[in-house]
């Protein structure tokens, strides 16, 4: 196997930014992410591509969005301190329509917290830090493999429909070393964002008002078109009327709701036929397939559904897979946020109980075991 | 005239600014001076931020990108660093520039990236309706600061001096035609290059410390500017209370993304054999 390679979580992310056409990095030094600037600082240049240390995070994700108004397929990442640093750039983003990839390697806070332990805290952060409704895709990978193949698709979305993606992996995703069969050079599916071809009548946020996504030009091309983080036209220029407001923000919404059922995401195991449920993402999931897999051996109908789309939640799927079980168990690295997710999406079905770990160590699988053998083992 | 005219969107006109301001001045003015320079349309990118002064780009007809509140300089190396051949200018206030947007500032002069920064300088908040910034001199009034501000004041000029910038010169909208000379040679320096132009805001810094009018603040302006030159000969007795204005600092240092560039090339040569798609990596640190 040619393309076998050992490699970590934050290694793949990068390997996979660069197999979608990353072409321009900038970042700040944060553990536990700072392996992909290192990696991108060394790769970008060989392309004839871009790498900036920026002075902190909102710097970082200023620069990418700049970058990516040239035409450049950009990426920064960061871990919990730097997210929170960027979430107003996040909305900037959202509102102008701006393509581009943010890795967020999450590690235990609140505030400094702890760098070098792993949680998965920043799952609502990701959803709504910014303020305001805005739209935003967040991906979580639960494996290295996975860290490759879901940067090139947050790469994908982020140009398909013009928003800022998140990939949400945690500090054991990020630093864990697993082999690794990258792709042929060419097999894997890439986009581009869709460009207009006369600058001549160009309306720069004209789009279909059902989710539409409209053309992008790059910046220095003679398009002369205007950019702004406040409410606007299709122009592009500033507008406070009341309907261009509200219909600007439905289509932006709308875009991203439109398209989940072609971006969802996720891996079962044992789910279709499961009497107890187990909801997990990240790296609590591998704990909580071993558990799974453990309770099936000893004849206790467990299943595994593990969402890769975080936001949008796949919630039709779960919907499904949850509608024969007589409990849902949702460990996971904080004490109860996808669970909530969880609990409005199966709310008339069966019991979901929150299984929170905060100490900074990964779920062993006999810990979630013990619970879907109901305290019994 | 009709010259400068073609740079502006004039069907985005007339602007947002209140009567007697002097940001419309100094919008004319880096017009002017690309029209001078004869600057391609289609090669300049004007970046903002939030505030009076960061609404300008939208009158004027090139790709202009109104950002975050401080955040101008930080899109605007994205963008330089991206496309090192296009042109990029950024407009900010004394607000956006030198407090939310003061780390920025210093790291793109200590960088020497490639940038014209024209800030602005009313010496107040003025978008919020007047509040002090921290180039409101010290003992003049605010809304936030209704006794007059305690705190001292930036000297913009000598903050972008020390922190690596190459080309820095001062003007006022009172001196127009000087305003005009050091924009024009701001955009000829390849490295980043500041004009600070202070303007009058007759609506809350005039009003609330009993300038006057419009016509009365760049009076005060006319009275108290020194050309740099002339004050050089001139004693500190003669220059108190006096502020200097003109070409304050020009000096030729390597630039930012030039040296990207040529590294990138160093770096391409070294691995030519580079065919695309997934690269190898030899190594990553933990």
């Amino acid at each position: 196997m040619p393309n076998a390679k050992l490699m970590q979580g934050n290694e793949a992310c990068t390997l996979g930014a660069l197999a979608a056409g990353l072409d321009f990095y900038a970042g700040y030094p944060i553990t536990p992410s700072t392996e992909i600037a290192e990696l991108c600082a060394e790769e970008l240049p060989k392309i004839g591509g871009k790498f900036i240390q920026m002075e902190d995070e909102i710097g970082s994700i200023a620069a990418i969005i700049g970058a990516s108004l040239t035409g450049r397929k950009t990426m920064t990442a960061t871990s919990g301190p730097g997210f929170s640093l960027m979430q107003e750039n996040i909305g900037y983003a959202g509102i102008t329509e701006v393509p581009i990839v943010i890795i967020n390697v999450q590690r235990v806070g609140p505030s400094t917290g702890q760098p070098t332990s792993l949680a998965q805290g920043d799952v609502m952060q990701a959803r709504w830090g910014t303020h305001g409704d805005h739209p935003v895709v967040v991906l979580a990978p639960g494996n290295v493999k996975e860290c490759f193949e879901l940067t090139v698709k947050a790469f994908n979305i982020a140009e398909d429909l013009r928003v800022p993606v998140i990939v949400l992996t945690d500090e054991v995703i990020g630093h864990m070393r697993e082999k690794v069969v990258l792709p042929e050079p060419g097999s894997l599916k890439i986009s581009k964002r869709k460009a207009p071809t006369n600058p001549a009548g160009y309306k720069p946020y004209e789009a279909d008002l059902d989710g539409g996504v409209p053309l992008m030009a790059a910046f220095g091309q003679g398009y002369r078109y205007h950019v702004t983080g406040l409410f606007h036209d299709e122009t592009g220029f500033p507008s406070n009327k009341s309907d261009v407001t509200d219909r600007m923000l439905r289509r932006l919404m709308r875009k991203v709701e439109k398209a989940e059922p072609q971006m969802r995401d996720y891996f079962e195991e044992s789910a279709h036929d499961c009497e107890i449920l187990v909801v997990a993402f990240g790296s609590s999931a591998m704990s909580s397939l071993s558990a799974v897999r453990q309770a099936r051996a000893q004849g206790i109908k467990a299943g595994l559904f593990r969402p890769k789309t975080i936001w949008p939640f796949p919630e039709e799927t779960l919907r499904a897979y949850a509608a024969k079980a007589k409990r849902v168990i949702v460990p996971e690295m904080n004490l109860g946020q996808i669970a909530l997710e969880v609990e409005r999406v199966i709310r008339n079905g069966a019991p979901v109980e929150r299984l929170g770990k905060v100490n900074g160590e990964l779920f062993k699988p006999e810990e979630i075991l013990s619970v879907i053998m109901g305290g019994k083992q | 005239m009709s010259d400068s005219l073609s740079y502006f969107r004039q069907n985005r006109l007339p602007h947002i600014w209140c009567p007697g301001c002097g940001h419309g001045t100094v919008t004319g003015s880096l017009v002017r001076a690309i029209a001078r320079l004869g600057l391609d349309k289609n090669k300049v990118i004007v970046v903002s931020g939030i505030g009076c002064s960061s609404r300008a780009p939208g009158y004027l007809d090139f790709d202009t990108l109104h950002t975050a509140h401080g955040r101008a300089l930080a899109f605007a190396t994205g963008i330089k660093l991206s496309r090192p051949d296009l042109k990029v200018i950024v407009m900010t206030g004394d607000g956006d520039c030198t407090a939310i947007g003061g780390n920025h500032f210093i790291h793109a002069a200590r960088r020497n990236i490639d940038i014209t920064t024209i800030v602005m300088n009313n010496n107040i908040y003025g978008m919020t309706s007047g509040q002090y910034s921290p180039m409101t001199p010290k003992g003049m009034l605010g809304t936030t600061a209704p006794y007059g501000t305690v705190e001292r004041s930036f000297d913009l000029a000598n903050l972008a001096i020390a922190a690596g910038a190459t080309y820095v010169a001062r003007g006022t909208a009172y001196h127009a035609p000087l305003l005009i000379d050091v924009m024009e040679k701001a955009l000829l320096n390849k490295g980043f290059s500041v004009v600070e132009a202070i303007t009058q805001c007759p609506t809350y810094m005039g009003r609330k410390n009993k300038l006057g009018t419009a016509v009365e603040m760049l009076n005060w302006f006319k009275e108290r500017a020194v050309n740099v030159k002339a004050a050089a000969a001139m004693s500190p007795d003669k220059l108190e209370g006096k502020f200097t204005i003109g070409e304050l600092y020009n000096k030729s240092e390597p630039e930012f993304t030039a040296e990207y560039s040529a590294l990138v090339e160093q770096v391409r040569r070294k691995f030519d054999t580079f065919q695309g798609g997934v690269r190898e990596c030899a190594q990553n640190s933990d």
